[in-house]
């Protein structure tokens, strides 16, 4: 087991642990993520197919439609959404999505942005802690953290 | 303003307005002229609540606004699979935002009613497809924003002075230099959401700029180029050289600075674009669906003629969507009257990425529209076929899909 920490932007703070799932291809949640499930259905997507729900997503920044909010929003109340999201930058459709879960249902989902070079050092797989501040521990089993 | 003394729904609207402003950085809001709501279209009882506890609220807009699609054709919904449950939740949702002072317009192509914005206009737009064409066509400002922060604007008449309200942030970041692309191919509807298809997966974060074209494209190409761009990727704005508003010159399109990175558009990246579209391998053809972005007045004058004295396949459904206002109009032009004889069917307010209308024999689709080609894996589980107008008409009479693809030979 080895582990880094990375220092994040805490978009929206809060605290979350899960499994990261990540892609380099940013995503539509319309079209791209079925709230009823949490599966990943861009069928063009590399992560087409993978479960996101309770993991820690993390994609570069959001494409396509404007209502990729609405969906995030409709996962919240369906508690089928990640539970926190890593992106490149600060991604308003997220980070509007997070708002009004916390005007709604008092469940604000933890985004947090970070570096190009350190979201190339995420992978699949590892254990993430995303602590109040943005700080971002990161364990792997097996070696090559990088 | 952010306090009670204007009523809870303006309080509500201002709260949210004003964190996303402090997440975005924005130093100060700004005023609004008008708004576009995207959040009409209904995806679950998330969207509805948040809907019902603003009109609740006694919400009302403080500037012009108009409605997206909605997820329900009032009119024509029993005549399609739409189950009454999704049909009695996407009719609150619409009867919520009706009750604001909002103008019904049900459509996803705005700008082509009344309500059109002028250059240089600041607006907060939701739905990707129009805020591209609002910014790129038009030289109207509004930043890429999601659902449900539109009708917040609406309603405090404000925005965060962000993005591409600022003229500084509307410079081109990526040359697109078209590479010995003919004429007649640029000339052709099905070239301009091919290349939008393209530009959006190579533009990222960056604002794209088009030089080399050498037609001067009209407003359904560009409605066309847009839609596409900003699906397969995040485009909300572009420039093309000599066309567009704000990019009179190179120069002026990249605000007097180099680009970061050039990329040569050849035949053979459009090709590679062209065919990702098409997302099957077979000839079935189920039904035809034109009308992503909505169809204009100008595209019902297009198709008119391709139909006239030709009757469809009986196996395959040929459907058109647009908005109340743009069908009506077509009417009145006496283009409806050959598409009905041809045996096309209307949807108005709503489109079939919006609402559950596709019964389960429907497995093959056709369509010109890169949109509607890009989400329906993944929103409706159906294969789907890309080609021109032309095409689309073809295939719908010979009951397979056929396509000419003269014009994109080596």
């Amino acid at each position: 087991m080895e582990k880094i920490s990375i220092k994040g932007n805490p978009i929206i703070t809060g605290i979350a642990k899960g499994i990261a799932l990540v892609s380099n291809e940013p995503l539509s949640f319309w079209g791209g993520y079925d709230w009823k499930t949490g599966e990943i259905i861009d069928r063009r997507h590399p992560l087409s197919g993978e479960i996101a729900k309770d993991r820690i997503l993390a994609i570069p920044f959001t494409r396509g439609s404007s209502t990729t909010t609405s969906v995030l929003l409709e996962s919240v109340r369906a508690k089928t959404s990640p539970a926190a999201i890593i992106t490149t930058a600060t991604d308003f459709f997220f980070a509007l999505a997070s708002v009004v879960a916390d005007e709604l249902y008092a469940k604000p989902i933890p985004l947090v942005a970070i570096s190009e070079s350190d979201f190339a050092r995420l992978h699949t797989g590892d254990q993430i802690e995303i602590d109040q501040q943005g700080m971002i521990e990161v364990r792997r089993l097996i070696s090559s953290l990088t | 303003m952010h306090c009670g003394d204007h009523g809870p729904a303006i309080k509500m609207a201002m709260s949210i307005l004003v964190r996303m402003a402090e997440v975005s950085g924005a130093k100060e809001l700004i005023d609004i002229t008008g708004a576009h709501i995207d959040s009409t279209i209904y995806i679950g009882d998330a969207g509805l609540e948040f809907a019902e506890r603003l009109a609740g609220l006694g919400a009302k807009v403080s500037v012009p606004t108009t409605l997206n699609v909605s997820g329900l054709d009032e009119h024509h919904w029993k005549e399609w699979a739409v189950p009454s449950e999704w049909a009695r939740q996407a009719q609150r949702q619409m009867v919520a935002y009706q009750s604001m002072g909002t103008i019904p317009t049900w459509t996803c192509a705005p700008y082509q009613t009344e309500m059109r914005p002028k250059f240089g206009q600041q607006i907060a737009w939701g739905e990707s497809n129009a805020i591209v064409f609002a910014n790129s066509v038009i030289g109207a400002r509004t930043e890429r924003y999601p659902d449900m922060f539109d009708i917040c604007c609406a309603i405090t008449g404000r925005a965060a002075a962000i993005g591409l309200h600022l003229a500084e942030n509307r410079a081109g970041g990526l040359l697109l230099q078209l590479k010995d692309i003919p004429d007649a191919l640029q000339q052709s509807d099905d070239f301009y959401p091919v290349l939008g298809h393209f530009i959006g997966k190579v533009s990222l974060d960056r604002i794209p700029v088009i030089a080399g074209m050498s037609v001067f494209p009209n407003e359904d190409q560009l409605k066309a180029l847009g839609a596409a761009a900003s699906s397969s990727g995040g485009v909300a704005l572009f420039h093309i050289v000599g066309v567009t508003p704000e990019a009179p010159t190179l120069e002026s399109a990249f605000q007097g600075d180099q680009p970061q990175k050039t990329i040569d558009v050849t035949m053979e990246l459009l090709r590679q674009s062209r065919s990702e579209l098409t997302h099957t391998d077979s000839e079935d053809l189920d039904m035809v669906v034109l009308g992503s972005p909505h169809f204009s007045l100008a595209e019902f004058r297009q198709l008119a003629p391709l139909v006239a004295g030709k009757q469809k396949h009986s196996n395959v459904k040929f459907l058109v969507t647009s908005s109340r206002a743009m069908t009506q109009l077509a009417k009145q032009a006496g283009f409806l009257d050959p598409l009905q004889t041809f045996g096309a069917q209307l949807t108005v307010d709503t489109c079939i990425l919006a609402t559950p209308m596709l019964p389960a024999e429907i497995k093959y689709l056709m369509t010109n529209s890169a949109k509607f080609a890009y989400y329906t894996p993944g929103l409706l589980a159906r294969k789907i076929a890309f080609g021109s107008l032309k095409d689309c008409v073809d295939s719908a009479v010979e009951g397979k899909i056929v396509r000419d693809d003269s014009l994109w030979r080596k």
